[in-house]
């Protein structure tokens, strides 16, 4: 997993509440084999109509925010089934971070899973940012996990709250497969190699 | 004195590799199933991360959520996307050294049916698969469940899963069953007891003496269905019956160290005094045939019953099941034997093994499928529609008027070309009776084999009592 540090880029603007991973990566996208290719339809069936062509009054779609790399939305963010797709197509599409009051709980945790950072802060924040973000391309928003903070283009410092452990994981690039190989990797050879001695047979 | 101990806390101790200050343990994996929906991504994680498999020994392979059930499947599968994820799975074996039971081999089958039928489930092992059936390996007091993507690729790159310890629950089933009435009443009496969340945190072991008294075959359909009561897991004790059936599989262990499996396998009881957070005692003599009428798994009554009203349930649930019972098409009051089906499944991985075969014959011997019914039997593996043609049992359901297709999850999920239509109402011997889980709009009625091939007489919901 790429490590999260600092992050200083555009953010695209997305005030609408409960958006929900069927609307981040649609269902018909499963059916895939990999995590990867899913940025191209990210958010598919708000981005593009029927026929493929992108929607223009969409975010993303404008000039100012093709490249975002943070998305500041409503309330109640990645609500929905449990679908890693939607963390994954974010990634895909290049989002590191997404800010908003509040997340969803499974969605929240497959964030951390996958090298994005969700900040969730009180509403006057998010509307300064929000506020920001629609500013465009001139306005880019700085986020400092190690700080904690976020910075708007006015050069406004906000702080965020984080568990510690999950800090710990983004900034080191640990995922959980990571942290195994990190914490444990002598204890499951020691397992391994008693295992073998008491049940031979596996 | 050491604490008296379930078989869940044996399997547990035996198999903690690593223990955390918080408590978070690294659970070792004895063995690991994988199948072409839920593992693509977890393999092209360790592609991006540099990673290979931990143990490729203890790890096999078989496509069958996506896989067609109808031979024309050799020349290759139509549907592009299922192709690909086939072909996907079949190229990560490859790179990764995983064993693979691929869609020409007579061993592939649905996962949890080859599992058992290879010897590669064995009595207190650890064994999981991105999938939630794997309950059913439980059968053989090995402790199996299901796991998402992330955790696939986890297992995959250091044979460990992180754990919590779930907590223990005892169901308890005494005395005889009457004729008609098999595992599968049992099982789904169970949930119509517990619900489907009254397992939730809870690791399920299987006891009493109408349980002892089920075969293997019957055993994993029990345990299969413990997810659908909301368990982690289900488990059973494991005793003679299950040496006997593990005994001289291809990959069950060898003589030399098969002395020492079972004197190790024979351990696996819960100790006298155990504690249990919660206990269900069920007596099997008052189980009856038992059928769903709604969408969802806890929705189950007697045959002999009619579908209920809304108003009779409680505060929350009288709109959902106003919303099912609409779903389904059914009038409260109706009664459940005059629902009138035109479509009969039998398979999946709770009941598509030889032994619910040999139960379909029967019923069907000298009796014919309703005319215009579809009926189809998918075979739970290659090995078993090969058996249930040398016991002459496919000749007997052929020519009773079945489809008899190949190996596969086929009509259990929609992810195949075996699919209910709009509105289509199918008497099914699956475990998911979700909106739309057997086709769009498609309308589900869980009950044994048994029960499903009277209704393939019949042309309606039937008590399998009244054609024996
Ligand atoms: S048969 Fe059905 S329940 Fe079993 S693994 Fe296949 S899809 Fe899942």
């Amino acid at each position: 997993m790429e490590k999260f540090t600092t992050l200083t880029g555009i953010a695209a603007p997305m005030p609408l509440v409960n958006i929900d991973t069927d609307m981040i990566i649609p269902k018909q996208f499963l059916k895939t084999i990999k995590r990867t290719g899913l940025g191209a339809n990210l958010f598919d069936e708000m981005r593009f109509d029927r026929d493929g062509n992108e929607v223009e009054g969409f975010v993303l779609n404008q000039p100012a925010y093709r490249s975002a790399e943070i998305l500041v939305a409503g309330e109640n963010f990645g609500c929905g089934s449990s679908r890693e797709h939607a963390p994954w197509a974010l990634l895909d599409y290049g989002i590191r971070c997404v800010i908003s009051t509040s997340f969803a709980d499974i969605f929240y945790n497959n964030c951390f899973k996958n090298g994005i950072l969700p900040i969730a802060m009180p509403k006057a924040q998010v509307d300064a940012l929000m506020n920001d973000a629609e500013k465009g391309s001139n306005a880019r928003i700085t986020v400092d996990l190690e700080a904690q903070t976020v910075t708007s283009s006015d050069g406004d410092i906000f702080s965020f709250e984080l568990d510690p452990f999950k800090k710990h994981c983004l900034l080191n690039g640990l995922d959980d497969i990571g942290l195994t190989v990190e914490n444990a990797s002598a204890s499951i050879d020691a397992y391994e190699t008693k295992a073998a001695q008491d049940r031979p047979w596996l | 004195m050491t604490a008296p101990r379930t078989i869940y806390d044996k399997i547990w101790d035996d198999h903690v590799a690593h223990e955390a200050d918080d408590g978070t343990c690294r659970l070792y994996i004895d063995r690991h199933l994988v199948h072409e929906v839920t593992s693509p991504q977890a393999f092209e994680g360790l592609r991006m991360t540099g990673r290979s498999v931990r143990a490729p020994e203890k790890t096999i392979a078989v496509p069958d959520h996506n896989v067609p059930t109808d031979p024309s499947r050799l020349e290759g599968i139509k549907d592009e996307q299922s192709r690909i994820q086939v072909e996907a799975l079949r190229q990560n074996a490859k790179d990764f050294g995983v064993e693979i039971y691929d869609i020409d081999d007579i061993r592939q089958g649905i996962v949890h049916i080859v599992g058992p039928e290879q010897g590669w489930t064995q009595p207190g092992m650890t064994i999981v698969c991105g999938d939630s059936h794997t309950a059913t390996h439980g059968a053989f007091g090995a402790l199996a469940h299901g796991i998402g993507t992330s955790e696939v690729e986890h297992v995959l790159a250091t044979q460990t899963l992180i754990q919590k310890k779930s907590k223990n629950m005892l169901v308890e089933v005494d005395g005889e069953l009457a004729p008609g009435v098999t595992a599968k009443d049992i099982t789904m009496s169970i949930i119509g007891k517990t619900g489907t969340a009254g397992g939730t945190g809870h690791v399920i072991e299987y006891a009493g003496s109408a349980i002892r008294d089920l075969s293997m075959e019957g055993r994993m359909t029990v345990c299969n269905m413990a997810i659908e009561g909301g368990a982690r897991a289900g488990l059973i004790a494991p005793d003679e019956k299950t040496f006997a059936y593990v005994n001289g599989r291809p990959h069950a262990p060898k003589a030399g160290q098969w002395e020492m499996a079972v004197e190790y396998w024979k351990t696996l009881t819960s100790d006298e005094g155990s504690h249990y957070d919660y206990v269900l005692k069920m007596n099997a003599g008052d189980i009856p045939p038992v059928v769903t009428w709604g969408t969802s798994p806890e929705d189950v009554l007697a045959i002999t019953d009619v579908v209920p009203a809304p108003e009779s349930f409680e505060g929350g649930k009288v709109d959902a099941v106003r919303r099912s019972i609409d779903y389904m098409g059914l009038t409260p009051g109706q009664k459940l034997s005059d629902v009138e089906i035109d479509t009969v499944f039998i398979g999946s991985c709770t009941n598509g093994r030889i032994e619910d075969l040999r139960e379909v014959a029967k019923i069907m011997e000298g009796k014919r499928v309703k005319a215009g019914l579809r009926a189809m039997i998918v075979p739970g593996s290659g090995l078993v529609r090969l058996q249930a043609e040398e016991e002459g049992i496919a000749q007997i359901l052929q020519e009773a008027g079945f489809e008899w297709r190949m190996a596969g999850c086929s009509m259990c999920l929609g992810m195949n070309p075996d699919q209910l239509a709009p509105g289509e109402r199918c008497a099914s011997t699956s475990n998911r009776n979700f909106e739309g889980r057997q086709g769009f709009k498609g309308r589900t009625h869980l009950m044994s084999p048994g029960m499903a091939a009277a209704a393939a007489i019949t042309g309606r919901l039937t008590d399998v009592r009244d054609l024996m």
